[in-house]
């Protein structure tokens, strides 16, 4: 009986290809019914303006070929592999799956990769080249990071959805920009002025709204955002209007090593070396990579403290919390402030490292794209986030340097100009395969006997 | 201590024009389970709501007397504070457990106060100051001490959502008691468990009165639980208290009978006509369909009237019809009965209600 049964399992696996080819013309027949007035018959103008056809059966008979082709190969072998792994996993599915190295580790190798980064790109496009790479690449996605990891906080951890988080940002940049430039405050100390600043405008929002939840208070939040960019638009005497600030100075090693090439303790003076706009970059690199560390650091540490439990508990059930005795708009208040805290980081590093500031770096778009990554790494998650950040910002900086796309699609090809439509059929492609995000599932932040991660299944996102 | 530990005075809720609660007053005595027990949509959670501040009741007085001789006026206070510092926890009646925590981590919550104090609210202990070290290793071993009690120290790590639905309830009941209450109030503890942890329930109950000190005040429609823990039993209905006492006299109190079986209609009619009270008579013509009207239905399974309904509109006056009250009906039935002299039938009748009031989930439909 067994025999049979695995004789027969044997001979479907066999003959899949008569079915195969049968499904190809079938699919064959489809795309030319499909195609055959949009792909074969073209309507055009000739030099008299007259209106002609156009016939392009080969493009036709292509289009038709791969398609056919496509689900031969589909039906053929895909098919059959997939089933085959499905068999394979459900006879395994109890043994448990040793991690590989690289995963168990994941975080550490991270870590080093990054701290080693400037030097292996040095080490392989020069000074010079390397600008590109640590600068637009490096940077540009550590600040996204950090402003995730930042609004993390408010919305993995606590629950509550903000559509405003680039205000904070904003906060950031111009107290660094307006307080550096009129009293000449070095940035170590107007890191944590401007970290203040934000936190207070996160409290100051905070109290009116927090009684809002969902909807209305992503919309409020929303609101919020656009004030403050209004604001600064508007507000011409202190910011300078749509012109922005500029002349930023930039941020020195502690005011021992300057990177101004006219001050007497310019690095390339001390150390003896030859000048080169890239110190600069580097020293930003590290100074933007220590700075989103400690974020991460401190929203690890929070998660282990009762006020990051109390967050977390906030976000699986505000009710429940007020039976135990939790003051909600208190820990409410203290999630916003941290985020709009380490958004205010960002921020005044963000008017460092550009030396200009203008309302049009606070957009809207920005706070979207921060919560999608947010999203996309899935909420609460530290290294999902970083992978969603590297995917998203260093995925759009990736499209620029597709030149080779120009002599597929031609000259007047500009990649840059699909950005948006390739990062929605993205977010649409990584929500249909993980839902949650790609690190769905929860540490917990304490354990008796063996920590285990808690399935997305029982978190929830929270009601705002 | 002879103070109550809870004393509820002339206690009213009203939404809108509903009076969920009308004029009640009880009181907790300390080291006793209290049992709060009524039909469906007698205000009982309404009364919960009030004790725990989640709603402020609109006329009234709930004062808890604390174990260190301080008074709180719980009418005033704001619900987390009533947790925090009067030291009455809750339970739910549709379970609230944080489901995508661990059952360790749901424990630790509720210690939160005492923990944010022993972190320096925070910032000491993001620092690494301070006891806060200590103090969680105090927070875990009282987190350990319930699970144990509870019978779940095996699934300390695995999410709470996971847990089985009578699993879920007992740990609702000891992360209520990780704040370290003086008074737990659980709604409807019982609700969905099988008799097997029903019995369980009634150890755990037993065993929180006898070793901990806190006082229990309970909702609960499983009589088995009521009739074998409780010290104390006050019956409602619409929102009205109409007994109170020990177990066995709410057990035998016709009035609580007629509450939850009903008075026969027959003989309502049968009374009014031959005693021929006119005023009687009248009230019953100026409803409109006494036959079929809310008197025909205020069985046990009969919606809820003041659980969840909320009245926006102030103008509206939702009135509980005069008949509806079934222990109104039968002091009514009473005081009829003696008046034409025809005793003989009454005792024995009250005998044969009084039998399934064990099991009122047989009464009728």
């Amino acid at each position: 009986m067994a025999e049979a049964v695995s004789a027969s399992r044997a001979e479907k696996i066999e003959s899949p290809f008569p079915n195969a080819i049968r499904q190809a013309i079938y699919a064959g027949l489809v795309s030319f019914g499909l195609f055959v007035l949009l792909i074969g018959l073209r309507t055009d103008q000739n030099i008299h303006n007259e209106l002609i056809l156009v016939q392009r059966w080969g493009l036709l008979a292509i289009v038709v070929g791969i398609t056919m082709a496509g689900r031969f190969l589909f039906v053929a072998f895909a098919q059959p592999a997939l089933a085959r792994r499905k068999a394979e996993k459900s006879r395994t599915a109890h043994v448990e799956v040793e991690k590989g190295f690289v995963r168990r580790n994941f975080n550490s190798i991270a870590i080093a990769l990054l701290f080693i980064y400037p030097v292996v790109m040095v080490l392989a496009f020069g000074f010079q080249g390397s600008l590109k790479w640590v600068d637009n690449f490096g940077i540009q996605i550590l600040i996204y990071v950090m402003l995730a990891w930042g609004l993390n906080i408010v919305v993995g951890l606590a629950g509550l959805l903000d559509l405003g988080y680039v205000a904070f940002y904003a906060v950031g940049a111009y107290a660094y920009a307006l307080l550096g430039t009129h009293f000449g405050w070095s940035f170590w100390i107007l890191l944590p002025v401007a970290g203040i600043m934000s936190a207070f405008w996160g409290v100051i929002l905070g109290f009116p709204v927090l009684r809002l939840r969902g909807d209305y208070l992503a919309i409020v939040t929303l609101a919020f955002g656009e004030i403050i960019r209004l604001v600064l638009i508007n507000w011409r005497d202190v910011t300078n209007g749509s012109a922005g600030v500029s002349g930023i100075p930039k941020v020195s090693f502690f005011g021992l090593i300057s990177f101004n090439v006219s001050d007497p303790n310019y690095i390339a003076k001390v150390l003896n070396i030859a000048q080169s706009g890239a110190y600069y970059k580097i020293f930003l690199y590290y100074l933007i990579l220590l700075l989103a560390l400690l974020t991460a650091f401190v929203t690890i540490r929070l998660r282990r403290m009762p006020l990051g439990r109390a967050w977390e508990a906030l976000r699986e059930d505000e009710i429940a919390c007020r039976s135990l005795g939790i003051n909600t708009t208190t820990t409410k208040l203290t999630a916003f402030a941290t985020g709009a805290m380490f958004g205010g980081f960002a921020g005044s590093f963000f008017a460092a490292r550009q030396g200009f500031v203008s309302p049009e770096s606070f957009v809207f778009l920005e706070s979207a794209m921060i919560l999608a990554i947010v999203v996309l790494g899935g909420m609460g998650s530290l290294p999902g986030i970083a992978v969603a950040a590297v995917v998203m910002i260093g995925g759009t900086e990736m499209l620029r340097e597709m030149e080779f796309l120009k002599y597929i699609f031609g000259p007047d090809f500009t990649p840059e100009l699909y950005r948006m439509l390739l990062f929605g059929l993205a977010m649409v492609l990584v929500m249909l395969w993980k839902p949650r995000g790609f690190v769905g599932s929860r540490e917990p932040t304490a354990f008796l006997h063996k920590r285990k991660a808690v399935s997305a299944s029982f978190t929830k996102e929270g009601h705002g | 201590m002879d103070k109550p530990i809870l004393s509820v005075e002339h206690l009213s809720m009203k939404f809108g024009g509903l009076v969920a609660i009308g004029d009640l007053s009880f009181q907790a005595r300390r080291g006793e389970i209290t049992a709060l027990i009524g039909p469906n949509g007698a205000g009982k959670t309404t009364v919960f709501n009030c004790i725990t501040g989640f709603y402020k009741p609109s006329e009234g007085m709930i004062k808890m007397n604390g174990r260190g001789g301080q008074e709180f006026l719980l009418e005033r206070m704001p619900d987390f504070r009533i947790t925090a510092h009067a030291k009455v926890a809750r339970t739910f009646q549709n379970i609230r457990l944080f489901s995508g925590m661990t059952l360790l981590e749901n424990l630790l919550v509720a210690q939160h106060n005492k923990l944010m104090h022993a972190s320096g609210f925070t910032v000491l202990g993001l620092l690494g100051i301070g006891g806060y070290r200590k103090a969680s290793a105090e927070s875990i071993d009282l987190a350990k001490h319930w699970l144990e009690k509870i019978d779940l120290i095996h699934r300390a790590d695995d999410p709470a959502g996971d847990l089985p639905y009578g699993a879920q309830r007992r740990l609702e009941i000891a992360r209520a008691m990780c704040t370290d209450p003086e008074l737990l109030c659980l709604d409807e503890p019982a609700a969905g468990l099988n008799p097997k942890e029903s019995l369980h329930l009634n150890q755990l109950l037993n065993d929180i009165k006898e070793n901990t000190g806190t006082s229990i005040l309970l909702i609960e429609h499983d009589m088995s639980v009521v009739m074998k823990i409780s010290d104390h039993v006050v019956v409602l209905e619409y929102g009205r208290k109409i007994s109170d006492g020990s177990p066995d006299l709410v057990k035998h109190d016709p009035r609580v009978i007629a509450a939850y079986l009903g008075v026969d209609d027959e003989e309502v009619v049968d009374v009014l006509t031959a005693v021929g009270d006119e005023q009687v008579i009248e009230e019953l013509d100026a409803e409109p369909d006494p036959e079929h009207g809310p008197s025909a239905s205020s069985s046990m399974m009969a919606g809820p009237i003041s659980d969840t309904i909320a009245h926006a509109d102030e103008d509206e006056i939702v009135k509980v019809s005069p008949g509806a009250s079934k222990a109104l009906e039968y002091d009514e039935v009473q005081a009829l009965s003696t008046r034409t002299a025809k005793p003989a039938a009454k005792p024995a009748a009250g005998k044969a209600r009084a039998k399934p009031a064990g099991k009122p989930k047989g009464g009728r439909k």
